[in-house]
């Protein structure tokens, strides 16, 4: 029998799993099976790469350990990492997308015959580093930011699409001299490396604000694209598939994101958040007016009274971990015979349905959680509306204020409810720094506080 | 502005066009309200209460139609009342101006302005002055009570030591407004409720009643580009009927609503049918006005079919008169609303809403309006009848110029192909296709994402995405040790973090979702 082809045969069965993965995942029904099968498909893979190899014995002990310890560390890192820090740790793992893309290129440039390898092999390994480098950097940017370790605001350099330009202009241009050098231009492909690598930097530092959870589910459009390349390269279906694959839905999924932020996917990738004036003429309106403040006990008397209400949360419940008292004030609240739900904004937290997962681990069922689309309507036949630590996602200026920079934006209707009680720090402008009217309408009482701290004296006052 | 109310004249009609609850909103949008005595008398609303909410009482209607700028009613106009009312009068009612040609002209030769509010289009902003959903909602509620008024035993199952009963079995043809008001009751009352309609959109908002879907087995979608219902082709009637007729072994109520506009009614359930029905089954048909579903159906009156009865009320809103009233009122309060209020009041032609309901303006003919520039409320569930719904004016000919760039991202793609079949070498182009099919399979599956799996979606294609460990593998697995397989391993040591790490939180985030 000859064995030569079944790691190919493995690998379409691999490709199949990955896709029936993606599939999986769409639907809650199906999502647990999609992991299941995502992960064989890896194990198949992996496995019939190894089969692949010609047998000397130090390669299986390099590639077993160096895949035992980088399981090791990226197993223990998923099993204590906290619910709320799930965006930093996406953008991280996309960064290693990247890395390993950029190793595997050098490597391959570094092992290849010069002599027998065409120009084309030697442009798709230029391809493979320059999209590894982008998607590292990038990702790393991202993850900095989404950290706190670097501000949030977007850097808007002058001649920021010049520089893109350049950038893109001199990565195409250092393509020359590699392959002149004929095997042995090594350095040319890490010079051109380096600039990818600033290009990434660039693109990710002009984008800030709400736009963050976009940034992510490009970023992971972009590791798939690169393990794409690296397939191109290594002559690798299986790597050709898997990235196109990740590399679609990840673009899909921007694309879905953008759209419900009435935001155009172009102006995410290349331009930076508000550098679309078109409409905007000058600098956003200034809100004048008196905030109503209540205190936990006011807020219990209204929830009280009520029959129905909407939670609606952002990313202050996710910084204040307060989503376990949120869910034990639902049950309260369920358990009182009142209509309890939650709306979830598309772009609410740092990562698209970053909500949800938050109040999945809280124990929030998930028929009472609805997206924008399935509440909005129902917002003005809501008693109370408590929106916890969110802010440009229920800011009324994205419908009516054409110099808002977040006008167009899909919001949360809920000055249309009864009485709007919002729980928030301090009056500071939202992530998108755009102030915000609600906070001043006559049926808005502001709850200031850290969002578990009054959440819980509010569940206090309701039980006494 | 005066704003006259009469009393209604139509023999049976209870309802009434202005409330006292809406006097006082119509009083803030600044018109004076002038009611004719008792003209509440039928839903219950005195004239102390008019009263109170700030109108004032005129004793008769002839002083209601010539002493007012504008005339709000429910009905459209009687021949007396056209009689009596001055020339150019402004009348806000419900019209029907297809099937009441000769109607319009008279209201024509006294130079009328006039709105039909049955002829308001059916788009997301307009849904809170659209009477006909309104009108439906209640009449699908009344059909329920009148159904169990007629049906001799429960709706819901009982348990007790007497003895144990079966919940009602309920019908519904017709998952429009007034079908889902229908179903709602019905549901409200205990019974086991299913519904049918040709519209296949209807069956997620039927099921999100609790009640069961019913289809036919050949796909034809019923939905017009407005959200009305077309007339479907023989196949589909014919397996359609024979649905109909197996379910009526089964059911003890049927409400038929199924209506398509400007169109006599669909007959549905036959002479046939009903004869398998079980005695003491009812029939409430709520297309009784327009011909009637149910072929034993007489307009207004209630029959007895071998047992079975048939209603055939073409009133069902006059007799819940009280919030009938309520919400007609608040529907020509939006719409007075939508036209300036009382100060500024005017007839704008740019305005969809108001331009669909035209009908006549100072007794020449406006209607049928051209096409709305909006699209139509295609699916009640997706439509949010939101304050400033981000409606942007549809580009002239979307038509045209979306077929063009098609084309011309067409030829520009074909170009990029062809440059690459010239040039490529063969080994390229056969990556090449499994890429451009792997991006296209990619999109399919995730287009129908759920929102809520987004976080998920992502770890895991982030962890798929670690599939690059391949290469480092190839790369370092080649037994030598040099630069190439240290770069290598660390490469696989970088991807590995990233399949496992994307794996198991992919793995925890998916425990924690519950229903």
């Amino acid at each position: 029998m000859d064995f030569a082809n079944l790691p190919m045969a493995a690998y379409i069965g691999a490709a199949v799993l990955f896709i029936l993965s993606l599939g999986g995942l769409s639907h809650q029904e199906t999502a647990r099976r999609g992991n299941l099968y995502g992960m064989i498909g890896m194990a198949v893979a992996i496995v019939a790469t190894v089969l692949l190899l010609d047998g000397a014995p130090m390669g299986y002990i390099l590639v077993i350990a160096c895949v035992a310890i980088g399981g090791f560390i990226g197993a223990r890192w998923a099993m204590v990492v906290e619910m709320t820090q799930m965006p930093e740790l996406v953008a991280a793992l996309h960064s290693f997308v990247g890395l390993a893309a950029v190793l595997v290129g050098v490597s391959f440039y570094l092992g290849m015959d010069a002599d027998h390898s065409s120009t084309v092999h030697q442009i798709e390994i230029y391809v493979d580093v320059a999209l590894g480098s982008i998607t590292f950097t990038g990702s790393v940017i991202a993850w900095a930011k989404l950290k706190g370790r670097m501000s949030g605001t977007p850097l808007l350099l002058p001649a920021r699409h010049f520089v893109n330009l350049g950038l893109v202009f001199s990565i195409v241009m250092f393509a020359k001299p590699m392959l002149e050098a004929n095997g042995g231009g090594v350095i040319w492909l890490l010079v051109m490396a380096v600039l990818a690598g600033l290009l990434g930097v660039h693109l990710v530092m002009a984008i800030g604000g709400a736009d963050m959870p976009v940034v992510v589910s490009l970023l992971n459009s972009y590791s798939g694209w690169t393990a794409a390349a690296a397939g191109f390269m290594l002559s690798n279906d299986l790597l050709i598939v898997t990235g196109a694959l990740v590399g679609s839905s990840g673009a899909i999924l921007s694309y879905i994101m953008c759209k419900a932020m009435n935001r155009s996917i172009w102006n995410v990738a290349f331009g930076g958040f508000g550098t679309d004036s078109g409409k905007s003429g000058g600098p956003a309106k200034e809100y004048v007016g008196e905030v109503t403040a209540i205190e936990a006990d006011g807020v219990a008397d209204l929830v009280r009274d009520a029959k129905s209400i909407v939670v609606v949360p952002g990313y202050g419940m996710a910084v204040a971990q307060a989503q376990h008292t949120v869910n034990e004030l639902s049950e309260f609240c369920r358990d009182a015979g009142k209509e309890f739900r939650f709306a979830i904004h598309p772009v609410a937290g740092r990562l698209p349905g970053h909500m949800n997962v938050l109040l999945a681990e809280a124990g929030v069922s998930y028929d009472i959680v609805l997206e924008m689309d399935e509440i909005n309507d129902d917002l003005s036949d809501t008693d109370v509306v408590l929106v916890i630590g969110a802010n440009d996602i229920v800011n009324p200026g994205a419908l009516d204020d054409e110099s808002s920079p977040i006008w167009g934006m899909p919001v949360l209707h809920v000055w249309g409810s009864g009485t709007v009680v919002v729980c928030k720090r301090s009056l500071a402008s939202g992530y998108a720094g755009v102030g915000n009217p609600l906070f001043i309408r006559d049926n808005t009482r502001m709850l200031f506080g850290d969002a578990k701290v009054t959440m819980q004296a509010l569940l206090t006052a309701l039980r006494s | 502005m005066k704003l006259g109310v009469p009393k209604e004249t139509w023999s049976g009609e209870k309802r009434v066009a202005a409330t006292p609850e809406t006097v006082t909103k119509l009083r803030k949008l600044g018109f004076d309200v002038y009611v004719q005595a008792g003209a509440g008398d039928g839903a219950r609303l005195l004239d102390d209460m008019y009263v109170g909410a700030g109108a004032t009482i005129v004793d008769d209607a002839e002083s209601v139609w010539t002493g007012t700028d504008m005339v709000i009613k429910v009905r459209p106009p009687s021949d007396d009342e056209i009689a009596t009312m001055p020339e150019g009068q402004r009348i806000i009612s419900l019209l029907f101006p297809g099937q009441n040609k000769e109607l319009v002209d008279k209201l024509a030769e006294r130079k009328a302005t006039i709105i039909a509010l049955d002829s308001i289009p059916r788009i997301s902003r307009a849904q809170k002055m659209d009477v006909l959903s309104s009108m439906a909602n209640i009449a699908g509620y009344r059909a329920i009570i009148e159904a169990s008024h007629h049906f001799g035993s429960f709706f819901g199952g009982q348990i007790t030591a007497a003895g144990r009963t079966r919940p009602a079995q309920v019908l519904v043809i017709g998952a429009g407004v007034a079908g889902l008001s229908s179903v709602a009751a019905a549901r409200g009352l205990g019974a086991e409720v299913r519904a049918f309609d040709t519209r296949s959109s209807a069956g997620e908002q039927v099921r999100s009643l609790g009640a069961r879907f019913l289809e036919v087995e050949i796909e034809e979608d019923g939905e017009t580009a407005a959200g009305y219902s077309k007339v479907m082709s023989p196949a589909f009637i014919e397996a359609e009927m024979a649905l109909f007729k197996e379910q009526c072994e089964e059911v003890d109520i049927i409400v038929t609503t199924a209506l398509i506009p400007g169109k006599k009614a669909p007959l549905l359930i036959t002479h046939e049918m009903l004869d398998v029905m079980k005695p003491g089954s009812v029939v409430v048909d709520l297309a009784a006005e327009a011909g009637g579903n149910c072929e034993a159906t007489i307009a207004d009156k209630t029959v007895d079919y071998n047992g079975v009865t048939v209603i055939g009320y073409t009133d069902l809103t006059s007799r819940l008169a009280t919030h009938a009233s309520q919400f007609f009122g608040s529907n020509i309060c939006h719409l007075l609303d939508d036209m300036g209020g009382g100060e500024e009041f005017n007839i704008d032609h740019d305005d969809d809403a108001v331009r669909g309901a035209l009908v006549l303006e100072d007794g020449e003919l406006m209607w049928p309006p051209p096409p709305p520039k909006v699209t139509a409320v295609a699916k009640p569930s997706a439509t949010p009848p939101v304050e400033v719904p981000a409606d942007p004016p549809m580009p002239k000919q979307p038509a045209v110029s979306a077929s063009v760039s098609r084309l011309a991202v067409g030829g520009v793609g074909a170009a990029l192909l062809a440059a690459l079949g010239l040039h490529a070498p063969t080994e390229l182009l056969q990556h090449f296709t499994v890429f451009v099919l792997a991006v296209f399979v990619g999109w399919q599956v995730v287009w129908s994402v759920t929102p809520a799996l987004h976080t998920p979606l992502m770890a895991v294609t982030n962890a798929i995405s670690g599939i690059i460990i391949v290469g480092g593998i190839l790369q370092a697995g080649t037994g030598d040790i040099g630069a190439a397989a240290i770069l290598g391993g660390l490469a696989i040591l970088v991807a590995s973090v990233n399949v496992f790490g994307g794996f198991f939180v992919t793995q925890r985030m998916l425990k924690m979702f519950r229903k």
